[in-house]
C-alpha cells in the first residue's frame, strides 16, 4: 500500500530498550488512520562478504565481533559448523559438557538482562506510564530487589560463561572439533555457591512473567498477536534441546509442517526473500512460499514446538504456560516473557546439573575426523534459531558464508506485530508518547537484537518526526537517551 | 622518599584498598586496544589489593564488580585527550535508558549506586591513540608510547593508594 496526497508519515527513530538501531515508520490517511507501520534496520552488516577469504578456523572467535550482545551463540554456532568441516561428527563428553554450559550461561543472563531492564519498565507501570518513571531507574526505585536481581543474575551468568571460555565477552572456549579448556574444581565450586539462589530467583521471575500475563490476558491477546508457523530446533525426542537438534517447524494449529530435519538440510524446506526497504533478510518456509511461509523463532516457539522439558521445574513452568491454549499453539506475542523466564529457569536447572557433571573436569577436549568442504552450525540462540553455514576451499579460506540470525527471522512477525499496534492504539488519535510506545512494546516482546540482524552500536535516543505527504516536519519530538 | 613496590595501601577505615581497573576497549581495532593493554600492564605489576578486567565494553555487571571495590579506574583510548594521557575523576550519573551497546563510566558509578548502594570513587585514564579506523591487533607507534607513560602514572598511583593522583588530577 503505496503513500497517497494528503498521507501524513511518523517515525520513531531509533527504536528504544531494543539491542542495535531500528526506526518504525507509520502512514497515517488524512482522517489520522494507519495505512502502514513497518519495522526498518536501517544499517548494513555486510558480514558474509567480510568473512570469505578468512581461514576457517577463525570463524568461532571472528564470527562475535558482529555483536557484544550474544556473542556465545555466534561463537558456538560457527563452532559446530566447523566442527562439520574437520571431520568432528561427535564430540568428547567434556568437550560437549562444556560448550552446553557455555551456552546456557550465555541464555541465563541475556534473558534476565532482557527481563528486568528492557521490559521491565512496560511491565511494572503500564505501556503508556509516564515515562519518567518508566525506565531502568523508575524500576531501581520502585522495585529495587528486582533490580538488583537483574544485575546478579546477568553477573552470574558472565560467570558461567568466563569459566568456560576464558573471557565473559569474546572468549575463545570452543575450537574446531572441541574446547580449549575445560572446568576445575574451583570453578565449578565458585559457580556452584550461587545456583540456590539464582534457581530461586529464576522461579520467582517466572511467576512474576505468568501472574502479569494471566491477569492482562484479555488485553495482550489482542496485542500485537496474530496466528504464526513457528520453527527451532529439538532434541530426537522432542525435549526442549537449546544447544543441538534437528529442525522442526508447526503451523498455527500446531500440526507439523516438517520435522527431524537435520542442520545441514536447511536450505532444502526455509528460503531467503529480500526487500527494498530494509537491510535485514525475510526467511520462509520454501513450500508455503515468501508470502505465507513465514516463521515465529524463539522463547514463544519453543515453547510450542518441544514436546517437553527435561528439567522438573522449567516443565511444571511449561505445562501451565500451554495450559492457558489447551493443544493449540500459543500464539499471545506478548507471552514471550513469560517463555523467556521459564527458559531462564530451564537454563539454571541445567547449569546446575551439569555443573555436577565430573565429565566437565575430563581432559580429552579435541577430536578430528575427515576433512570437508562445508559445514552447517544451527543453536538456539536466546532470541531464536540461529545458523551458520560456511563453505572452504583447499587452501581451508572460507568461499561462502551464509547466516540467517533470530532476529532475521522474527522479521515479518515484528512487522505485523507494529502494524497491528498502530492499527489498533494510534488510529484517529492525537498522537504521544506513551502511545508510540505501545508500537516498541510490541518490538522489545521479541527482545529483537537489531545489530546481529545488521551491524550497530550507539546511543538510543528517541526522535519522532511527523511530516505531511509533502515531506514536510509538522512536529518532532526528542528523547534524550543518555 | 621511596615507597616499597610491594607494600599495601590502605582505605581510610584501615583495610586495604580495594581497586579495580577496566581497562575497556577493542585489541582488533589498533588503538582502540589501549584499555585492555594497559589492564595487562597493571596485571603484570601484581599491585597488592588491584584486580584488573579487559572487557571489550562496559557491561551492567561490571556495576555489581565496582560495587566490589573501593575505588574504580576505567581505562579507554581516546581521539580527544591531550597526549599522552589524562587523567579525572567521574562522579555517578543516573542513567534512565539503558542498552548493552553503550554504557558510560559514569553510568556504571550510576547504576552501583542507585541498585547496588554502593559508591566507589571512580577515575578516568583517557589514553590518547591515533589509529583506530583500521583492523589489526597492534598499536600505533605514538599510541604505544602514550601507554607507557599512562601505565606508569597509574601503576604509581595505585601504589600510593591513589591519595597522590586524586590530589592533583593530571
Amino acid at each position: 500500500m503505496g503513500e497517497q496526497a494528503g498521507d501524513r508519515r511518523i517515525v520513531i527513530e531509533p527504536v528504544t530498550r531494543v539491542e542495535g538501531h531500528g526506526k518504525v515508520t507509520i502512514l497515517l490517511d488524512e482522517q489520522g488512520r494507519v495505512r502502514q507501520a513497518r519495522l526498518h534496520v536501517v544499517e548494513f552488516r555486510g558480514f558474509e562478504r567480510f568473512i570469505q577469504g578468512r581461514p576457517y578456523w577463525e570463524m568461532p572467535v571472528a564470527v562475535q565481533r558482529l555483536c557484544g550482545i550474544c556473542p556465545v551463540s555466534h561463537h558456538l554456532c560457527a563452532a559446530k559448523a566447523v566442527d562439520h568441516i574437520v571431520g568432528a561428527d561427535r564430540l568428547t563428553p567434556t568437550a560437549d559438557k562444556v560448550r552446553r554450559l557455555m551456552h546456557h550461561g550465555q541464555f541465563f543472563q541475556s534473558h534476565a538482562l532482557h527481563f528486568f531492564y528492557l521490559a521491565a519498565p512496560d511491565l511494572l507501570f503500564g505501556f503508556g506510564s509516564d515515562v519518567l518513571a518508566r525506565n531502568v531507574i523508575g524500576v531501581a526505585r520502585a522495585h529495587p530487589e528486582l533490580a538488583k536481581r537483574g544485575i546478579l543474575m546477568r553477573k552470574w551468568g558472565q560467570e558461567i560463561i568466563r569459566v568456560t571460555s576464558g573471557k565473559r565477552i569474546h572468549g575463545t572456549g570452543a575450537i574446531p572439533g572441541g574446547v580449549n579448556k575445560n572446568v576445575s574444581l574451583a570453578e565449578r565450586d565458585e559457580a556452584l555457591r550461587d545456583l540456590p539462589q539464582m534457581i530461586e530467583w529464576a522461579q520467582a521471575a517466572v511467576g512474576l512473567a505468568k501472574d502479569y500475563t494471566l491477569s492482562h490476558l484479555d488485553e495482550l491477546a489482542d496485542f500485537g498477536s496474530f496466528e504464526s508457523s513457528h520453527l527451532s530446533i529439538v532434541r530426537s525426542d522432542g525435549a526442549l534441546d537449546l544447544y543441538d537438534g534437528n529442525l522442526r517447524a508447526i503451523d498455527a494449529d500446531g500440526r507439523t509442517i516438517f520435522d527431524g530435519v537435520a542442520p545441514a538440510r536447511y536450505a532444502d524446506v526455509l528460503a531467503e526473500d529480500v526487500k527494498p526497504w530494509s537491510y535485514m533478510k525475510f526467511p520462509f518456509i520454501r513450500d508455503l512460499g515468501p508470502d505465507d511461509g513465514w516463521y515465529r523463532v524463539g522463547p514463544l516457539s519453543r515453547m510450542n514446538t518441544c514436546a517437553f522439558i527435561d528439567t522438573p521445574l522449567a516443565e511444571a513452568a511449561r505445562r501451565e504456560f500451554r495450559a492457558i491454549t489447551g493443544p493449540r499453539p500459543c500464539h499471545v506475542t506478548m507471552a514471550y516473557h513469560w517463555a523467556r523466564m521459564i527458559e531462564t529457569l530451564h537454563a539454571a536447572e541445567k547449569i546446575g546439573e551439569l555443573l555436577h557433571d565430573s565429565d566437565l573436569q575430563g581432559s580429552d577436549l579435541v577430536v578430528r575426523g575427515e576433512r570437508r568442504s562445508e559445514g552447517v552450525g544451527i543453536v538456539e540462540a536466546p532470541r531464536g534459531t540461529l545458523f551458520h553455514h560456511y563453505r572452504v576451499d583447499d587452501d581451508d579460506l572460507v568461499t561462502m558464508c551464509n547466516l540467517i540470525v533470530s532476529t532475521t527471522s522474527n522479521n515479518v512477525p515484528m512487522n505485523r506485530a507494529v502494524e497491528s499496534v498502530a492499527r489498533k492504539y494510534l488510529s484517529g488519535r492525537e498522537i504521544t508518547e506513551g502511545l508510540l510506545n505501545h508500537v516498541e512494546v510490541a518490538i522489545r516482546a521479541y527482545d529483537p537484537c537489531l545489530s546481529c540482524a545488521t551491524h550497530a552500536m550507539g546511543q538510543m535516543p528517541l526522535e519522532v518526526d511527523l511530516l505531511d505527504a509533502d515531506g514536510r516536519l509538522v512536529d518532532r519530538r526528542v528523547r534524550d537517551g543518555s | 622518599m621511596e615507597r616499597d613496590p610491594n607494600a599495601t595501601p590502605f582505605a581510610s577505615g584501615g583495610r586495604p584498598l580495594r581497586v579495580l581497573v577496566l581497562g575497556f576497549g577493542n585489541p582488533g581495532r589498533l588503538d582502540d586496544g589501549l584499555g585492555p593493554a594497559a589492564a595487562r600492564a597493571i596485571e603484570a605489576a601484581a599491585i597488592p589489593g588491584v584486580r584488573t578486567e579487559a572487557p571489550y565494553q562496559l557491561e551492567l555487571e561490571d556495576a555489581a564488580l565496582a560495587a566490589e571495590h573501593d575505588a574504580v579506574v576505567f581505562v579507554d583510548a581516546s581521539r580527544t585527550e591531550s597526549p599522552p594521557f589524562g587523567f579525572r575523576e567521574v562522579r555517578p550519573r543516573t542513567h534512565h535508558e539503558f542498552t548493552t551497546h553503550s554504557l558510560a563510566p559514569e553510568a556504571v558509578l550510576g547504576v552501583a549506586r542507585d541498585v547496588l548502594g554502593a559508591t566507589p570513587r571512580g577515575f578516568v585514564l583517557a589514553i590518547r591513540g591515533e589509529e583506530f579506523d583500521g583492523f589489526g591487533e597492534w598499536l600505533s607507534a605514538p599510541a604505544a608510547a602514550h601507554l607507557g607513560a599512562a601505565t606508569r602514572f597509574l601503576e604509581d598511583a595505585l601504589r600510593s593508594g591513589l591519595s597522590a593522583a586524586c590530589a592533583s588530577e593530571v
